[in-house]
């Protein structure tokens, strides 16, 4: 499969997920929009991991170039879950003080 | 069409559908639902790819954990469905025609990227996405970073909790 199909999807993907955060004014949809565009982005780097790896397999039959793509893919998950944790978080205590997740109500971060 | 292919574009067209579904829903929680398709489209690209690894990382974590305590929030701070903010009409277009001009400018700059040109990505095959060979790169060349997430995940909680808690 040529690598620009890839490129194609994760690109639709990552525009779709830009579109959301555009449109949307519920802050969790616009929070759920980036996750978005972080998968887009895993998806490329896993498919540039495995095009690289071809070009390595070529050359040795027992190369592991390639391998920190994935890893990167990896750290890119735990990082991910770790801002979920702390983003809703934030979500929760702006809708106990004004009673809705409308990011409008955001412009003013004092009081 | 080889079969790759097949699943290769059926998978591709219910990952974009599914990702404009979640745009267009009104109620939160069918967005949700729309996102965890998502996730496992992007999971069979995952097992096409041969990354096994990353394939059942990405359902457990994402699908599982972060779209459940979406989930949780969503049902814990009772949204009105008519009390759901909108856009004005006007700003809704404008932000799908800057989303639409961001796609073009990007599939013109990658349709002009000579570098890429014919490449192709390995897939079904290459043993670089199993467990075994990720598992000696993770614990030998990047243990420090490993450690250091812990760390991080261990302030990401106490973050939450104190903001939590109020």
């Amino acid at each position: 499969m040529p690598i620009h199909y890839y490129i194609y999807l994760s690109l639709a993907l990552f525009c779709i997920g830009v579109t959301g955060v555009l449109t949307r004014r519920n802050a969790i949809i616009v929070f759920m929009c980036i996750e978005l565009m972080l998968n887009a982005v895993n998806l490329l780097l896993v498919a540039f991991s495995k095009m690289f790896y071809g070009f390595g397999l070529a050359e040795s039959p027992n190369s592991i170039v390639g391998i920190d793509a994935q890893i990167f893919v990896f750290f890119i998950m735990v990082v991910a879950a770790a801002e979920v944790s702390v983003g809703l978080a934030i979500i929760v205590m702006m809708y106990r003080n004004t009673h809705s997740v409308d990011i409008n109500f955001l412009n003013r971060l004092k009081n | 069409m080889s079969t790759l292919q097949i699943l290769f574009f059926a998978l591709s067209a219910f990952a974009i559908i599914s990702a404009i579904m979640v745009l267009v829903s009104k109620n939160p929680i069918h967005s949700v639902l729309w996102l965890i398709l998502v996730f496992f489209a992007i999971s069979g690209h995952y097992i096409l790819l041969n990354a096994q690894f990353l394939a059942i990382v990405n359902i457990i974590v994402y699908a599982g954990a972060i779209m459940v305590l979406f989930l949780f929030v969503i049902m814990l701070m009772n949204v009105k469905k008519d009390k759901e903010p909108q856009k004005q009409l006007f700003v809704k277009l404008i932000g799908v025609i800057t989303g639409g001009s961001f796609l073009t400018l990007l599939v013109a700059i990658v349709k002009q990227t000579v570098q890429i040109d014919g490449k192709q990505v390995m897939m079904k095959e290459g043993t670089i996405g199993l467990i075994h060979p990720l598992g000696k790169v993770l614990f030998s060349d990047y243990v420090v970073p490993f450690e250091i997430s812990s760390v991080l995940f261990l302030s990401a909680m106490v973050g939450a909790v104190i903001i939590g808690k109020k």
